[in-house]
């Protein structure tokens, strides 16, 4: 994804949502009754003639662990920009659970409903500590005046320390975030989603730039999200897909901006167009 | 779990400065014979407050840049939109005792204006004035914020636009029928709440009200910063967009650090007009808010102390060079900001910092 097309997408998005206005929405009124998290319906995306989407529809459902690969320039990212509001489709309808019209939000609000992303280059405060960078991401009102006079309650330092545990990262609680490794930062990164609580969690690449031994411990940590979260990893590593999908679980393959195949990952990898599309004609 | 404002070594720095604002440069200035060693000249206090309502705008500089990393380039326009509000009260408690020995200020007169504009209707109370002080910038900055920061212009963008809505301002201001004075603004004031402006007495006073508010605003400034509001904003400054998708919206946040941010400039240049005496639009001058930020750099940048000692530290040099080498003193800024920006990216106060770590 280059970056002036990223900016066309934010453009076209704001020039939507000043036409439309934005509608607040509240988070406890996401009503998943059908036991589907995210629908994702025919949508697409060009930017100056070129398809990064096509008509692409996706369902997750509640508490599903999804793996979604593809080669580079797939459409995988800019997929993560629609449903997060980053990037605003040409078509389609994009719905969290099965009443909330996603693409009538903002970022924010998108995420206070219950969508975390996780992005592909590592993002935290670097100047903040790990556990300010954590805080930051706590749950509670987003509001100036609650920032203000905001103070962490007892259940609060609790979750904190339990989520600090979590992604290993407990001794450098005080530390300064830039001073991490990469892939410290990356746990970082998915702490600081988990504060949040959200219902989905996208995850871009989460494993890039960790070691063999960081990439197991964080598949072992995304399986046990598994079933309270709806998880969407956009991955390349197959290992890791592979400890992710137990070989049981669902893989989508997407190419040219739309679904190519989707099954188990040892189907998938059979899948004589799929392999046509990896190794190039 | 609230992390203490100022640790208890600073609080005793800031009643330090308290005292020292309070009692020792009143006392130094007014009782202390002019013979003795220890007596503080009349122009060594009328600098001192300068340079107070410069470090008043550094700081204000740093909540915006340095911890929310928008530079504002127009920070002067917010500095002399504060000093006008006071010159206005300061024009009308002239009264007859202009050239001209009318009601109305000189420069009407000299305009032939017979009655007074629209903005001038409450222009003689004290309160209404020094409520526009407030007013004035802090409703232009939320103004034109709010369509800044919705529009998401950021970076080098914001800063020239900022500057370039000062330039227009100044432009403005240097008409006549604006209203303001022209090129000459506001001067030779006489008097302030019926007390004469000009005899020592109240030099020390308004010098010493500076010292207080400076003072009052570091406190503020840092339980600002220290607050989960602070972190935002520097979690802004470092990755907007992980703070958006954190279910953040930044434009709050920064139309609220902004608008105080102006609201303390035009404090500093209310405070800053009675004791130099004039406020013309010079002080709208890209040039001006430029210095702002040079104060801020040099002294180190999100740090709260480090502006104010900038602005202490540039002013200081700029006012013994300009009488020791003046054609020189352009240089010299131009050196000092190239050598912070390569070797002190943290600013003379990161310099001090980073010798302490050494050392233990």
């Amino acid at each position: 994804m280059t970056p002036d097309l990223m900016e066309q997408g934010a453009e076209r998005l704001a020039q939507y949502r000043q036409k439309t206005g934005t509608v607040i929405t509240q988070a406890d009124a996401v009503y998943f009754g059908q036991g589907v998290a995210l629908y994702v319906d025919e949508i697409s995306v060009s930017f100056d003639g070129f398809k990064a989407l096509n008509r692409l529809s996706l369902t997750i459902d509640v508490g599903e662990l999804r793996c979604i690969i593809g080669p580079n320039g797939a459409g995988k990212t800019t997929m993560m920009d629609c449903i997060t509001g980053k990037t605003r489709p040409d078509s389609g309808r994009i719905s969290f659970g099965s009443n909330i019209d996603v693409l009538r939000m903002s970022e924010p609000q998108i995420a206070q409903i219950g969508i975390g992303r996780k992005f592909q280059k590592p993002t935290v405060y670097e100047q903040l500590s790990v556990f300010e960078n954590l805080e930051l991401a706590l749950k509670a009102d987003r509001g100036v005046r609650a920032a203000l006079f905001h103070r962490l309650s007892g259940e609060q330092l609790d979750r904190i320390a339990e989520v600090l545990l979590l992604i290993h990262l407990k001794d450098e609680a005080q530390r300064t975030a830039g001073l991490l490794s990469h892939g410290q930062k990356q746990w970082l990164e998915i702490g600081m989603l988990l504060m949040q609580d959200p219902k989905l969690l996208l995850l871009d690449e989460p494993v890039a730039g960790m070691t063999d031994e960081e990439t197991e411990r964080t598949a072992e940590l995304f399986l046990t999200l598994e079933g309270q979260h709806s998880l969407v990893v956009v991955e390349h590593d197959m290992k890791f897909v592979d400890q992710l999908t137990q070989g049981r679980k669902k893989v989508t393959v997407l190419h040219e901006g739309s679904v190519l195949a989707e099954g188990l990952l040892s189907d998938v990898q059979a899948n004589e167009k799929v392999v046509e599309v990896y190794l190039g004609r | 779990m609230k992390p203490a404002i100022l640790s208890p070594k600073a609080w005793a720095g800031v009643l330090a400065a308290i005292i020292v604002m309070a009692v020792l440069v009143p006392v130094l200035n007014l009782l202390v014979p002019e013979s003795s060693v220890f007596h503080l000249g009349d122009f060594t206090v009328s600098l001192l407050g300068k340079i107070l309502c410069y470090a008043i705008c550094a700081l204000a500089m740093d909540l915006i840049w340095g911890y929310t990393g928008i530079l504002s380039l127009g920070h002067g326009l917010f500095f002399a939109l504060g000093g006008y509000a006071m010159g206005m009260y300061l024009m009308r408690q002239i009264g007859r005792d202009g050239q001209y020995k009318s009601d109305m200020p000189d420069f009407m007169v000299f305009l032939n204006w017979k009655e007074f504009p629209w903005h001038w209707a409450l222009s003689d109370s004290f309160v209404a004035q020094m409520l526009f002080v407030l007013l004035v910038p802090g409703l232009l900055a939320f103004v034109f914020g709010f369509f800044a920061f919705r529009s998401r212009i950021k970076g080098v963008y914001f800063s020239i636009i900022t500057q370039a809505l000062t330039f227009a301002a100044m432009l403005l201001f240097f008409r006549n029928e604006t209203g303001f004075g022209g090129n000459n603004g506001f001067t030779d004031f006489k008097r302030i709440l019926d007390v004469p402006v000009t005899t020592p007495q109240m030099r020390v006073i308004l010098c010493v009200i500076t010292g207080l508010v400076l003072i009052a605003f570091f406190v503020m400034a840092r339980a600002i910063v220290q607050s989960k509001f602070g972190r935002v904003l520097q979690a802004i400054r470092d990755a907007e967009t992980r703070v958006m998708f954190t279910g953040y919206n930044p434009v709050s946040y920064k139309l609220a650090i902004w608008t105080l941010s102006a609201v303390m400039c035009g404090v500093a240049g209310a405070l800053y007009v009675p004791q130099v005496g004039i406020i013309n639009p010079g002080e709208m001058s890209p040039a001006a808010s430029i210095e702002i930020a040079i104060w801020a750099a040099v002294g180190g940048r999100a740090t709260l102390i480090g502006p104010i000692v900038g602005a202490f530290f540039v002013n200081g040099a700029k006012s013994w060079f300009t009488v020791a080498f003046p054609e020189f003193w352009l240089y010299f800024l131009g050196a000092l900001f190239i050598a912070v920006t390569l070797f002190l990216p943290n600013g003379l106060v990161g310099l001090l910092r980073r010798k302490k770590e050494q050392r233990t």
